[in-house]
């Protein structure tokens, strides 16, 4: 059994375990705490991958920024009082988890019936996982949606703010 | 146990993955949760991307993913405001209680 292997059971079964954890937990904040370790399992896949950049900036851009940003809403809206008022088992849970399970079932089967064939890495995979070649790409191939992303984020922090600006008092 | 890992399974992992989300957002109804499971679904198409760019030796997926996670992070700042706003304004984020836009 190669390493290969290895790592990606264990991470694989640590990205499902925190994916459900998420999906029950009913404290916002330890839900919060499962998916950030969902996204440190989920860089680790990457690693398996070859994606080396990639890996790095998922820690950085989503448990590093998205994460503490909502682990402040939720400190700052204090949810935590008013968790256990909801969310009971209800016929909607049962059926949520029956149709998921055929779903998965459904995908599950139609990725691994027909074999592609590709039981290793490609060979270029070192390379272009490298953050070299990610910023070769990037400013070439890629230039236009790389100015279009930045506008997009600039366009998102106004909005943001905008909306969650208080209303002045009149 | 075999010696590779096959893409299939990393598909397959990322289709479990997606479908997990999807539940959470089907049947959580605290916004911010909800918020948090469409994370993890755009996560499980990342990893998808990111195994078709290792097993196909194409560094384009690798850039998707890339634009993904800028989208990502701006849809969390836009989507994180939003929840702020209307906890100010109905003192919940619980998703069935919000009829704003009932009539």
């Amino acid at each position: 059994m190669s390493l290969h292997v290895i790592m990606f059971s264990l991470l694989a079964i640590l990205a499902i375990a925190t994916g459900v954890l998420l999906v029950t937990r009913r404290n916002p904040v330890s839900a919060a705490v499962s998916l950030i370790l969902h996204f440190f399992a989920l860089s680790g896949l990457y690693l398996t991958l070859n994606a080396q950049f990639l890996a790095a900036v998922q820690i950085l851009v989503y448990a590093g920024a998205i994460m503490v940003l909502v682990v402040f809403v939720i400190m700052l809206l204090n949810l935590g009082k008013e968790q256990n008022m909801r969310e009971n088992f209800n016929p909607r849970t049962a059926i949520t988890i029956a149709m998921s399970a055929a779903l998965i079932m459904q995908l599950v089967l139609t990725f691994t019936g027909n074999p592609t064939g590709k039981n290793q890495l490609s060979a270029a995979s070192e390379k272009i996982g490298s953050p070299a070649e990610i910023g070769n790409i990037l400013y070439s191939t890629y230039i236009f949606p790389f100015e279009a992303i930045s506008l997009l984020l600039l366009v998102a922090v106004v909005g943001s703010i905008i909306l969650a600006k208080r209303t002045v008092d009149k | 146990m075999p010696q590779n890992i096959p893409l299939e399974y990393y598909l397959a992992l990322s289709a479990i993955m997606f479908v997990i989300g999807a539940a959470g957002v089907v049947t959580r109804r605290n916004a911010i949760i909800i918020f948090m499971c469409i994370e993890m679904m755009l996560n499980a198409v990342n990893l998808t991307l990111v195994s078709f760019s290792s097993y196909l030796g194409d560094a384009s997926g690798q850039m998707f993913v890339f634009f993904v996670m800028a989208v990502a992070a701006a849809e969390a700042a836009v989507g994180l405001a939003i929840v702020l706003s209307l906890f100010r304004s109905s003192q919940t984020v619980y998703v069935d209680e919000v009829n704003l836009m009932k009539w």
